[in-house]
């Protein structure tokens, strides 16, 4: 077929065929709805994509392969980007040689989230350029925009996507490859800009911030930001998705698009606001645009309270600019999710309603037992919290209380950032010591069956390198480590806890038995496995 | 512009239905754009996925109440979804199909499509084209069955109310 190349793409795909695109040496991030298959399509296309333990391990690999003239890609979901903070806010000083692209996909009205926090407060905090597309086409043009802004100024750039835009399907014409990286990877040594102790960070600080002047310059004069000619009555200044649902809800008003929302052109935005007789600004979550623009002195208005929570539609922003603060419709509820009949993890929970247990959960699938009929989750926080909150509660509550609490934790959530957790009981364990059940279920469920390092098998299900729950528990001389399938025998699992309660002593059980959803494909890769490995001995002999 | 919504439980095929439909329009040469939340959806909660398509669509969302068509693959999801279709829309639901004609009753999804496909504006070999474009080889017979007991079923005179194909489903 003849014709420009035309395809019909969700956003996280269109990131990844712009990576392919833009010569992304390596991809690597955390799963997280709704950023996931960014990696998965990145690896479909032929990159190198691979699954971190967690989301500041891929962001300091991300940073090592910069540091080499190469580029690389960092994705994760919002909540991800907490674990990565750490490093992003000194990889900005230090910079990078090659290309670092972070991607934060947002979860505005938490489809699959435990919180709705605006990572746009990143750029800021961090000093890192941000670029936020508005549908497929931009999330493949600012992929490579973002390639490009990191290479020439040498700083990480984020890439800010929300749900809408990651999952939504719209048409793609993709520009093409970009040149390839001007160098070959290689190490210099530069000791003033990668060692940040405070001598060598305090220029460096006053380097980033000279760097983000040149970059707020260029986004003046040159950035992806865009205005379109209406009515000076009403005029609009939006960013990603909003900027969607604004067109459609008033196709009359004069609009500012903004591209790279930081660091913002607001010289720009000035000469856009003084243009009206009336501003307002449509954006998702916090006013994080209003309050810059308010804080430059212009006179801007913003949207009712009710409107930073939950996702913008067209509906939605016909109100913000009726100034119409009144309730809105709710949508009759839907049937909620469930654990799935025959998951392994639904025996767990029915023993642990019945001891009557205080159960610190953790993020994956089996949060889903905090409704019925179960009811069997007392709180839930973040990655990994589940054991850190679970030695809390023990450490405070009278002991009768404190001997019926135990800590839940998917086997991905325990790599991700329950070992740390773990360290901690060895070292200061609760008097009346503690259960811990890794609910070992051989993948990363809740996001679509990902693998990670207790599987061993990589991103693309090749075999690999394999971290041993149960060895690692051993190895930090916890006092009784169990491993059992709790679907064999509920009644002999439901003793095993409560035994484990009653001795009050450190324990960690393993509750081992793969997904439903995941075993059948489990097995394929297994025997694939077998095959090669049996086809190498052959050759050998 | 045309506004579909397509409503179902997670493992229905509902966001395989929206990719579908959208393919069609988008092999069109239409400007199409297809949404929906995925996550927690998957573990048999309540599924929808929104398919707009036209000479240029902005919002990938459908505003409420304004669907042309409102397709339900779980008579259970018709009411929680009825907000969405506009008055005058077309609501089509898993009655239009008669019981024991389809070959798989995980076709439905794609019966349904049938049912749909013969409001729009495009030819069946499109449809066809796009259900094997979009469908792994050895599910493909099956569903090209779906999608002509769908079609036959919406052109078959039983449907007196035009707007509803398959009874409202709110029994």
């Amino acid at each position: 077929m003849s014709g420009p190349d035309r395809r019909l793409l969700s956003g996280d795909e269109a990131v990844a065929l712009a990576a392919r695109d833009g010569d992304i040496a390596l991809g690597t991030g955390y799963p997280g709805t709704p950023s996931t298959e960014i990696l998965e399509s990145f690896s479909q296309l032929g990159g190198r994509a691979q699954w971190a333990p967690n989301e500041k391990v891929a962001l300091e690999v991300g940073l090592g392969v910069a540091y080499t003239n190469a580029r690389a890609l960092v994705t994760m979901k919002h909540v991800g980007l907490n674990v990565a903070a750490d490093p992003l806010f000194t990889a900005t000083y230090t910079g990078v040689t090659g290309a670092l692209v972070v991607v934060s996909a947002d979860d505005p009205g938490m489809a699959s989230s435990q919180n709705e926090q605006d990572n746009r407060r990143y750029a800021v905090a961090a000093g890192a350029p941000m670029l936020e597309p508005a549908d497929s086409q931009e999330a493949y043009d600012f992929t490579l925009l973002a390639i490009q802004v990191s290479e020439r100024w040498g700083i990480p750039v984020l890439l800010r996507l929300t749900t809408r835009v990651c999952h939504s399907k719209t048409v793609v014409y993709p520009a093409g490859a970009l040149a390839a990286s001007n160098a070959p990877a290689t190490f210099v040594r530069d000791i003033k800009g990668r060692v940040m102790i405070p001598a060598y960070a305090r220029p460096a600080h006053r380097r980033l911030r000279e760097k983000l002047a040149r970059i707020a310059e260029w986004n003046e004069a040159e950035g992806p930001n865009r205005e379109i000619d209406g009515d000076r009555s009403l005029g609009i200044i939006t960013a990603g998705i909003s900027f969607m649902h604004v067109r459609e809800a008033a196709p009359e008003a004069a609009l500012l698009k903004l591209g790279m929302t930081y660091p913002l052109p607001l010289e720009t935005i000035r000469r856009f606001v003084r243009s009206l007789f009336r501003c307002v600004v449509v954006e998702e979550g916090d006013p994080y645009l209003l309050e810059a623009i308010c804080a430059a002195g212009l006179r801007a208005e913003g949207k009712p309270e009710a409107f930073r929570f939950g996702e913008l539609n067209v509906d939605r922003v016909k109100r913000i600019l009726a100034r119409d603060a009144s309730p809105e419709l709710t949508p009759p509820p839907g049937k909620p999710p469930e654990l799935c009949h025959g998951c392994p993890h639904r025996a767990v929970f029915a023993a642990l309603r019945n001891l009557d247990c205080i159960v610190a959960s953790d993020i994956g699938c089996y949060t889903l037992a905090v409704l019925p009929p179960f009811e069997a989750v007392d709180t839930c926080v973040c990655m990994g919290a589940s054991i850190g909150v679970g030695l809390g509660l023990r450490h405070a509550l009278p002991p009768e209380q404190a001997r019926r609490v135990v800590s839940t934790i998917g086997d991905s959530t325990f790599i991700h950032s329950g070992i740390t957790g773990l360290v901690e009981m060895v070292y200061n364990p609760p008097k009346t010591g503690h259960v811990v059940i890794i609910l070992d279920n051989g993948t990363t469920a809740m996001t679509g069956l990902q693998e990670h390092p207790g599987t061993g098998r990589t991103l693309a299900h090749q075999p690999t390198g394999k971290v041993v729950i149960e060895d690692l528990a051993r190895s930090l001389s916890i006092a009784s480590v169990h491993v059992t399938d709790p679907t064999i025998n509920p009644a002999a699992f439901q003793e095993l806890v409560a035994a484990s309660l009653a001795r009050g002593e450190l324990t960690v059980i393993v509750a081992r038995r793969n997904c439903l959803l995941a075993a059948g494909k489990i097995k394929e890769y297994e025997r694939s496995a077998a095959r090669e490995t049996e086809s190498c001995i052959e050759q050998q002999d | 512009m045309t506004n579909i919504v397509i409503a179902g439980l997670g493992g229905q095929g509902v966001l395989k239905a929206s990719d579908i439909v959208a393919d069609v329009a988008f092999r069109a040469g239409l400007d199409v754009k297809k949404s929906e939340i995925h996550g927690m959806s998957q573990r048999g909660g309540s599924v929808s996925s929104d398919v707009r398509f036209g000479e240029k669509v902005y919002s990938p969302m459908v505003p409420p109440g304004e669907a042309d068509y409102l397709v339900v693959l779980s008579p259970d999801q018709v009411e929680p979804n009825r907000w969405q279709l506009r008055e005058g829309g077309t609501l089509i639901t898993p009655g239009a199909i008669a019981e024991n004609t389809l070959r798989d009753k995980r076709s439905l999804n794609v019966a349904l499509l049938g049912c749909l496909s013969v409001d729009l504006p495009f030819p069946e070999a499109a449809w066809q084209e796009a259900i094997r474009q979009n469908l792994a080889p050895k599910l493909h017979a099956t569903n090209l069955q779906a999608l002509a007991i769908g079609r036959a079923a919406a052109q078959g005179g039983e449907a007196a109310n035009k707007h509803v194909i398959g009874g409202s489903g709110s029994k």
